[in-house]
């Protein structure tokens, strides 16, 4: 396969960076890699014909105070797992992370490529293949009629598009309601996660509301209160670097038998780091029982999009969703 | 090698660098395609580090970088600059292997020998880190090489002798 030759360019100021790739169509930021340089050199899907290296610019590192934890867009996978309060407070954030890929990768993968990790569909991965709305829209969706669908999306999927957002770290993150720092040309703003990531629609290209030249700064996780239980439920073909068929990331807060605050994350099953608000609408203020948690994912999962390689996952992301609360809340008969 | 952006450099496909491996500096001039792998294979002759699927899924290129674990394949030579790189080449020390080579040797932690290099820099990493308290810890943590002949029991063993000599 012959690759595009880029121009490599190493940023040493934010501000510089994001004029250079907004002024310029053909620029990518890279910082990991663990996604873009396969992409780019191995499978010939991105081409690039500049990359500006953002590893060095100072957007590493973690803060927190009691409310929310901040953490620059630069910093590990591996760097935040290990952070105290992220163990402390966050542990389903830690568990997810931990859960994700290989040590090795996550040495390498920041958080902010975390969030703008491309799909890991073979179809969109594979350049022999013709049709794929992702790539180029109004080409059709390979994924869809190939037999080789499995690791693909059920919700917010639909004929155009089946890609899945594959991010472990994402799923409690969007439970969570934490919110994404982005610098562009015109300045700061902050972007709830849950309305960062566009549903593929008619436009499977368009992944997140960020415009070309958008950087990634940094995210900011509220601190869920003292007496929430969280965990992370991750389901695989293998028991370690492997990526979900269904996970759940549940943050509950019961008192008395009552649940009265419930955050839930699906991963594995959505075209975008999925909040299950129709769930948590059946949870809160509903008894912690199996009853109730089996009503929530029923409610979660009333529409899935199914091609025959991904018919078996609804159920088995019910069963996920009823083990996870269950092993938080109680309830169990 | 920061560029001022509106002065690239002649040939803007191409990049100049400085890569210290296992101590020596070496003054490289690179297509910025070039991974670290390849350059480490390729340009210095550096064969043991091993290029398995080449699309960070295998492990088997797993070098350090800043002492950190990392995949070579998937990183780009241009973004280790200043940078120190650890190849399986600089483990051993007056012509002495590392004890975690002696432990693959003595407990037969590999067949084909293919994705060793890549599994005793991951190991020395490992240890490091501090991931070796039970046979599932380091299982869990050394999941990122893969092992086609199957070796992983005598791995495992080689690696817990060595996190056990330290604990001593």
């Amino acid at each position: 396969m012959t690759v595009r030759a880029f121009e490599y360019v190493r940023a040493d100021d934010v501000g510089a960076a994001v004029a250079m790739v907004s002024a310029d169509p053909a620029a990518q930021y890279l910082a990991g890699g663990t996604t873009q340089v396969d992409l780019m050199l191995k499978d010939g899907i991105l081409e690039p014909e500049r990359v500006v290296d953002i590893t060095r610019l100072p957007l590493r590192g973690i803060t927190a105070d009691d409310r929310t934890l901040r953490v620059g867009a630069l910093t590990t996978m591996e760097e935040l797992a290990a952070d105290p309060t992220v163990a402390g407070r966050l542990p389903f954030v830690r568990a997810a992370l931990l859960a994700g890929a290989s040590t090795q990768l996550r040495n390498m993968a920041t958080i902010g490529g975390n969030l703008l990790q491309r799909t890991r569909c073979r179809y969109f991965r594979d350049p022999t293949v013709p049709d794929c709305n992702k790539r180029t829209p109004s080409t059709g969706c390979a994924a869809i009629t190939g037999a080789g669908a499995r690791m693909h999306a059920i919700l917010g999927a639909g004929e155009t598009c089946i890609a899945l957002h594959a991010s472990d770290l994402c799923v409690p993150l969007v439970a969570l309601d934490t919110v994404v720092r982005v610098r562009g040309i015109e300045g700061e703003r902050r972007i709830p996660l849950t309305e960062f990531y566009v549903l593929p629609g008619d436009r499977p290209d368009i992944e997140t509301v960020l415009r070309h030249g958008d950087l990634v700064t940094g995210i900011e996780i509220p601190l869920p209160p003292a007496a929430t239980r969280s965990g992370y439920l991750k389901v695989r073909d293998r028991a370690s670097y492997e990526f979900a068929l269904v996970s759940v990331a549940a943050a509950l807060t019961v008192q008395g038998g009552t649940v009265t605050e419930a955050r839930l994350g699906l991963g594995g099953v959505g075209t975008i780091p999925w909040r299950a608000r129709a769930a948590e609408q059946i949870l809160t203020g509903a008894p912690a029982t199996v009853q109730t948690y089996r009503a929530a994912a029923e409610a979660e999962l009333r529409d899935p999009f199914t091609v025959p390689g991904t018919a078996f996952k609804p159920e088995l992301a019910r069963r996920t969703i009823v083990r996870a609360l269950a092993e938080l809340g109680g309830g169990e008969a | 090698m920061s560029q001022d952006p509106h002065h690239p450099p002649p040939d803007p496909g191409t990049v100049r660098l400085t890569l210290s491996v296992n101590g020596a500096e070496h003054e490289l001039r690179l297509d910025s395609r070039v991974t670290l792998l390849d350059a480490l294979r390729d340009e210095l002759g550096l064969y043991g580090t091993k290029k398995g699927c080449d699309q960070g899924a295998c492990g088997a290129c797993t070098v350090l970088v800043d002492d950190r674990r990392v995949l070579s394949c998937l990183t780009l030579a241009a973004q280790c600059e200043g940078r120190q790189v650890s190849t399986i080449e600089g483990l051993s020390a007056d012509g002495r292997l590392h004890p975690l080579q002696e432990a693959f040797l003595r407990h037969d932690g590999f067949q084909c020998g293919y994705c060793t290099p890549g599994q005793i820099m991951s190991a020395v990493a490992l240890l490091r880190e501090g991931r070796t308290g039970t046979d599932d810890e380091i299982r869990e943590f050394m999941s990122g090489n893969i092992c086609r002949c199957g070796a992983y029991p005598n791995i495992v063993a080689a690696i817990r002798e060595v996190a056990g000599e330290g604990a001593r």
